[in-house]
């Protein structure tokens, strides 16, 4: 109430006037009334009313509360002594607006995928459940968190109590055909069980969602999700209950989820009964790790005593398989973990650096602030000598921080906006599920920030520029040629923090990006210039026999390899660089059995026709490539990696010896499974940037694969023959859909993006706090020099000679860049060593990196303490004696 | 304003509220009648300055005990007028009961005549 006065003072003066206005014309004719002359009566009535103007004044001061008044004239103090320099308003303005910016862009991302839990029915009881295995190689390679087998799920759900209900679901892809004359499409779909929506708590848009009668071999419903419900059918709510065909066979949809269901990411399409497309074999094994398993808590039991259940049901069973990779426990995570995964860290880290720079802006206008403190001491050493108290002052100072602060942040909140949509965009591992935005908390955040920013920036110059000492400011003269050591001190100090901090940034940023360079260079062991991919699928029901997907897939490599331009074609289930796919466990048949509590030895499965290895450039180091006799049901030959040959065969000669793979039984004969080595092929990588793993290549011929993927080498530019391929595939069978058509290079280069992107946000932060460091650097010691000049016009009326001024202010400068330097690599040492699992053939004590970043920081910190030196050193003497 | 007894026009402090208030009792009235009532109804003892009584109004209005409107005056003049709010109403009767025993205390301090006034 009392403040509302504030904002009604103008209008309450005009009234009060209005009022003594109608006062003296009441008054006047009053007087007239009496029989005065008009002047005199006029005259008479302002005599009464005495001063019109004290009133008004009374009034104004009555409606102005004194912190307001107080506030109000801080700040427009402040504003009037920014806009006197606005060169210093602007770079702060600039340097603040940047850093609250990235930091609140970056908040928001780890908000959006690490904090905000799922909109999902009480999220915190959710969890996902993985298996985990003892054995050091899973440890060493982070698959801790291992996929889960269907039949292990299926003996959880039924012989634990911990968990209130668990679900269980797994990627899938299917050829969605056009209902009316629009083109195939390949889709990426989940099968999920029954329960999985009601676990999750997510009812859907339209329609239901799976009975559990539905959830069984050769089941026809589907669910759509929103995205495709408004893509491919135009948001028709009639289509629930019409069928759509996959892979050729009608489905029916019984329901729509809702629009911000995105779960697990958005690329998911359709969903579909778990257990629709699962030969009976699946859902029996023990050892397919590729399923994701959701539990919902019971509310009155703990998650380690529900946990504890679950392993001791996969404890069983791991003794029960011994032959079979069966993980020995259970392990849980967090949905948002879960979902994040790898990217965690690298947000953690690029969240520390954003921080990091923060501090430096803070420190920075800090800095500014104390240059600009000293420039007017004199100014708040006459007003305390005059009576101002110390708060008063530390306040008019705070404000100004403030005002930096509060625009910087203002800017930086717009400038994040559209920050974190691009960074969104270009992150490409970050999960979709949750939606990435800006929300109340985040703006909060912002604020948070935006104050502690002033508080630094303002509270240390405004604590250094007044206190008792001030008062020496008043007997201090240039005469003296004595300066405030305390003031240049607090300035050293705060450089040196400043120059610390940037040098544990520089750092961080020169290992990402070498460890960047070292990927981007990386030999994954096959040609890859000039190199067209592209994958398609063969429907099971129209390819249901080897023969059928034999004919399809070598007319194919036929037609692609008599192509005008065409040197070499590859047909494989996947590429080099192009993921991890799968892994199966083996032994060899002509080794001793294994000891109890050995790892079963464990590869990389692939397919690859014969002529696969010759087309992409692998190496034949023994041994011969598949034939084309090598065909149908089982060819029982077996083609291996050089690394498995390391790792199985040390010493040994592999050729002709024979792999017993137990998941690579034909349909029939479980027993039959032995394959014999033909050849040794040389190693490719799975993915850019994961170590080499051992691989075993089985004939495509076998003919029971039906997700293939083709490498077309061309002697021009790949991506002119991408639309004359894909005719070749549609002149065989027209209702093909074909997907991923892109060059090697690219397909490569994917998970590059990451890399590339960390490197350089990281050395952006970075070059911006150098920047920053050295503007503080060149401030200090500029101001040091003006300081200075009388007694540097002294030393050369005693004769010193300019290089020994030149000497004397630069080893001035350079001291706190060196303790900056110092300080900040050892605090590197201890830092980067958190994020040692980012980097990709890069120590974390990189001795080029390190010494880059010195010679960096050295070169740039003489660079600014140069030019105030060199001034010094040029001084005239008589000019700077005669300097007041 | 510049007579020889001086004393007797000043006006005791926080008065000048209570006789605003006690002056509207009969009726709305804007600044320059509340003035002439309490310069009338005092026999011209009391002289209300100006520079007292718009920030007094003012006073009244923030804490509700009187409210504002602009109307037209007897003579047709614009004047801002102020009414007696219930508050006010209960205000008066507070200070009307304080004022009756502090002039009864004052009386009594300075002897019989004072008192039995």
């Amino acid at each position: 109430m009392s403040w509302l006065r504030w904002f009604r003072r103008k209008r309450s003066d005009a009234e009060v006037q209005q009022e003594m206005e109608s006062f003296l014309r009441e008054e006047t004719a009053d007087n007239v009334a009496r029989g005065m002359a008009p002047e005199e009566a006029r005259r008479q009535a302002r005599v009464k009313l005495g001063n019109a103007q004290q009133v008004r004044e009374s009034l104004w001061s009555h409606n102005s509360p004194l912190p307001l008044t107080k506030s109000a004239r801080d700040v427009k103090y402040a504003l009037r002594a920014l806009i006197r320099t606005p060169g210093f308003s602007m770079i702060a303005l600039v340097v603040m607006a940047l850093c609250i910016g990235a930091a609140t862009s970056l908040f928001t991302i780890v908000r959006s995928v690490l904090l905000r839990p799922l909109p999902f029915r009480d999220p915190g009881q959710l969890v996902v459940l993985h298996e985990h295995f003892r054995g050091s190689w899973a440890n060493a390679t982070e698959f801790n968190y291992n996929p889960v087998a269907p039949a292990d799920f299926y003996d959880w759900r039924a012989k634990t109590h911990g968990f209130e209900d668990m679900a269980i679901m797994r990627y899938a892809g299917y050829n969605l055909s056009g209902e009316r004359s629009e083109l195939p499409e390949a889709v990426s779909a989940v099968a999920c069980s029954w329960n999985f929506f009601q676990v999750l708590g997510v009812q859907p848009a339209l329609g239901r969602t799976f009975a559990e009668s539905e959830d069984k071999p050769g089941s026809t419903v589907v669910l759509l999700t929103w995205s495709v419900f408004q893509r491919r059918f135009a948001g028709d709510g009639t289509i629930v209950g019409r069928q759509i065909h996959l892979n050729g066979r009608p489905f029916t949809v019984v329901g729509v989820l809702p629009s911000w269901f995105t779960y697990p990411d958005a690329e998911v399409q359709l969903w579909i009964p778990y257990k629709t497309d699962a030969k009976p074999d699946f859902l029996q094994h023990h050892d397919w790790h590729q399923s994701h398993v959701v539990a919902r808590l019971r509310p009155d039991v703990s998650l380690a005593s529900a946990l504890a259940q679950v392993s001791a049901v996969q404890y069983q069973l791991h003794l029960q398989y011994p032959h079979d990779p069966v993980a020995e426990d259970v392990v849980s995570r967090s949905l948002n973990e879960d979902l994040a995964g790898d990217v965690r860290k690298p947000l953690n880290v690029m969240l520390a650096a954003v921080g990091c720079m923060l501090l430096i802006g803070c420190l920075n206008v800090a800095n500014l602030l104390v240059a600009r403190g000293a420039a007017r001491q004199k100014e708040v050493a006459i007003r305390s000598a005059l009576g101002a108290q110390r708060g008063t002052l530390i306040r008019e100072q705070m404000t100004e921080s403030l005002l930096i602060c509060a625009a910087g942040g203002v800017g930086g909140i717009l400038l994040s906006g559209f920050a974190t949509q691009l960074l969104a965009q270009k992150w490409k591992d970050l999960p979709t599920a949750q939606g990435i935005h800006m929300d109340g908390a985040v703006i909060g955040f912002a604020c948070l920030l935006m104050f502690a920013a002033a508080l630094i920036a303002g509270l240390l110059p405004a604590l250094s520029t007044t206190g008792k000492s001030m008062m020496k400011a008043l007997q201090t003269s240039a005469r003296t040629g004595s300066t405030n050591l305390a003031r240049t001190a607090m300035r050293k100090w705060l450089l040196t923090a400043e120059i610390g901090i940037t040098v544990v940034l520089l750092v961080a940023a020169g290992l990402l990006l070498k460890s960047f360079l070292r990927l981007r260079s990386a030999d994954v062991g096959c040609v890859t210039g000039h190199t067209l991919t592209l994958s398609y699928s063969l429907p099971e029901k129209k390819y249901d026999t080897p023969e059928k997907v034999n004919a399809f897939n070598e007319t194919l490599l036929g037609r692609v390899r008599s192509m005008p331009g065409v040197r070499a074609a590859a047909l494989g289930n996947t590429l080099p660089g192009a993921g991890y796919w799968g892994d199966d466990v083996f032994t060899v048949k002509e080794h001793p059995p294994l000891k109890s509590g050995q790892d079963l030895p464990d590869a990389l499965t692939r397919w690859a026709d014969p002529g696969y290895f010759s087309a992409l450039g692998i190496p034949l180091i023994h041994g011969r490539p598949f034939t084309n006799d090598e065909r149908g049901t089982r060819s029982h030959k077996v083609i291996v990696s050089q690394q498995l040959v390391r790792q199985y065969f040390a010493g040994e000669d592999p050729i002709g010896k024979h792999l017993h793979v137990p998941a690579h039984a034909p349909a029939g004969s479980p027993d039959d499974v032995d394959y014999e080595i033909v050849g040794v092929v040389g190693d490719t990588l799975y993915q850019v940037g994961k170590a080499t793993k051992a691989a075993m290549y089985f004939p495509i011929l076998e003919g029971d694969q039906r997700g293939e993927m083709l490498a077309v080498r061309t002697a021009s530019d790949p991506l002119q023959f991408s639309v004359p391929v894909q005719k070749q595939i549609a002149a065989l069978d027209p209702e093909m859909p074909v997907s991923d058509v892109r060059t090697l290079d690219d397909v490569i280069g994917e998970s590059l993006v990451n890399a590339s992107l960390s490197a350089s946000l990281v050395l952006a932060f970075a070059i911006l706090s150098l920047l920053l460091a050295s503007v503080g650097l060149y401030g200090v010691l500029s101001y040091l020099t003006t300081q200075r000049t009388t007694e540097l016009g002294i030393r050369m009326a005693l004769g010193a000679r300019r290089d020994q001024l030149l000497q004397l202010m630069l080893v001035d400068g350079l001291r706190p860049a060196l303790f900056g330097l110092g300080l900040g690599l050892v605090v590197s040492v201890a830092a980067t060593r958190i994020f040692q699992s980012m980097l990709f053939g890069t120590k974390p004590l990189d001795p080029l990196v390190l010494g880059g970043v010195i010679a960096t920081l050295l070169a740039v910190a003489v660079l600014a303490c140069l030019a105030p030196a060199w001034r010094a050193s040029r001084l005239d003497p008589m000019q700077a004696l005669r300097t007041e | 304003m510049n007579r020889d007894g001086q004393p007797q026009s000043e006006m005791l402090k926080g008065t000048l509220d209570m006789m605003i208030l006690r002056t509207l009792v009969g009726g709305d009235a804007h600044g320059h009648t509340i003035a002439k009532v309490i310069e009338r109804s005092s026999e011209d003892v009391l002289e209300v300055e100006q520079g007292s009584l718009y920030p007094a109004l003012h006073r009244l209005e923030e804490r509700g005990w009187v409210s504002s409107y602009w109307g037209a005056s007897e003579n047709n003049r614009k004047a801002k007028f102020y009414r007696l709010t219930a508050a006010g109403r209960k205000q008066l009767s507070r200070e009307r009961s304080r004022w009756r025993q502090m002039t009864r205390a004052i009386g009594l301090v300075m002897g019989e005549e004072g008192g039995a006034q």
